[in-house]
């Protein structure tokens, strides 16, 4: 390790720091007691879905197209958790499922 | 007097009671939200754990990392920086740019916090992938507190990554069973809360400008590079998309 103790406490704090900047910042600009911008407003309604398609895709963000599997596993998976979660609609079962199933693949046919 | 004395003791005891109540009926609400997240952060803690361990951390730095960094992907590039030379300036901006999506978060939440009083501070402390996608898209029943159900998922949330990491740090080198595959609870997870978003939206505009344009962005700057683009992407596009949506009445 080349870090001193202190220098890693320095270092976990700026990661702190950064991370709740990110986290708090939208709620420092914004205050409740003081009317949100309408446009702000909008992106609050808006924005969920498409954050939720971002959060998607960052969960595939390791995945190569070019080598190993090809994320071949990762989207039967998905698809199956899409599949079971509009047939039978319990969140559980789905994301159990998928996750099995994606497990089976990974472990047993693309290893 | 002293008999009006006992009646107040009287209420206020009941008041007491009920509030109890509810902050336990929000509690109970909250938890089945929760249960892919136990399994999930559970395991990547675990994970997260064992590599610190692996990296000869001494368990206490997970368990520190964990409780009070609570960004999981960050964590992972955080152990990677404790091992490099120091430079504090690096760190910080190296986080704001990996933990960026947090601000579409905050302006996400900005009304469904308002109003719940100190749990606030928690409440956005804790606003990690996995509490910002339950609280945003879920519909609190009537009679739950929406306050205390959303602490009580962020709280959960937390301490399930903070148990992982411990467990992870404490007995890396002895979890000897094949889990490989198993981080994939929390893809599902997002899947899962897409769909449900999907069903619940008239127009489709923005969920599917989401998963595109970041899947765009993903092909051209790759895993490391492409969180930025496919937000100021996202914010384009919406942008421009307002008036048509706002016509169409979004109900999120």
């Amino acid at each position: 390790m080349t870090m001193s103790f202190t220098q890693q406490m320095i270092t976990i704090a700026m990661i702190v720091l950064g991370t709740m900047l990110t986290r708090f910042l939208p709620f420092m600009i914004f205050p409740s007691d003081k009317p949100t911008p309408t446009y702000v407003q909008y992106l609050g309604k808006v924005l969920p879905s498409a954050v939720i398609g971002l959060l998607i895709v960052y969960c595939f963000k390791d995945v190569s197209l070019l080598s190993g599997s090809r994320g071949i596993p990762e989207l039967i998976g998905a698809a199956a958790v899409a599949l079971l979660h509009f047939w039978k609609k319990n969140m559980l079962l789905s994301i159990a499922g998928g996750t099995i199933i994606y497990m089976i693949l990974v472990q047993w046919v693309f290893n | 007097m002293l008999n009006l004395y006992g009646i107040k003791l009287v209420t206020e005891d009941v008041n007491h009671v009920t509030k109890r109540d509810h902050i336990w009926s929000a509690c109970r609400a909250a938890f089945p939200y929760t249960v892919p997240i136990l399994a999930g952060f559970v395991f990547l803690g675990i994970a997260y754990g064992i590599y610190m361990n692996s990296l000869g951390f001494n368990a206490i730095y997970p368990i520190i990392m964990s409780f009070a960094i609570f960004a999981g992907s960050m964590e992972f590039v955080a152990a990677n920086l404790l091992l490099a030379a120091f430079n504090p300036t690096n760190a910080l901006f190296l986080t704001l740019m990996v933990n960026a999506r947090h601000l579409f978060y905050g302006i996400s939440m900005l009304d469904k916090y308002r109003g719940t009083g100190r749990k606030k501070f928690y409440l956005i402390y804790g606003l990690c992938d996995e509490s910002f996608s339950i609280n945003c898209t879920v519909n609190v029943p009537k009679d739950i507190d929406k306050g205390w159900f959303m602490f009580f998922v962020t709280l959960f949330n937390h301490f399930y990554w903070v148990i992982g990491a411990a467990i992870g740090g404490v007995f890396g080198s002895f979890v000897r069973f094949n889990t490989e595959g198993l981080d994939f609870v929390m893809t599902a997870l997002f899947v899962v809360i897409f769909i449900e978003q999907w069903m619940k939206e008239k127009k489709h505009h923005s969920a599917l400008a989401g998963l595109g344009l970041s899947a765009v962005s993903l092909i051209i700057f790759g895993g490391n590079h492409f969180i930025i683009p496919a937000m100021l992407a996202i914010l384009g596009v919406l942008t421009v998309l307002r008036k048509p949506l706002e016509k169409a009445e979004v109900t999120v």
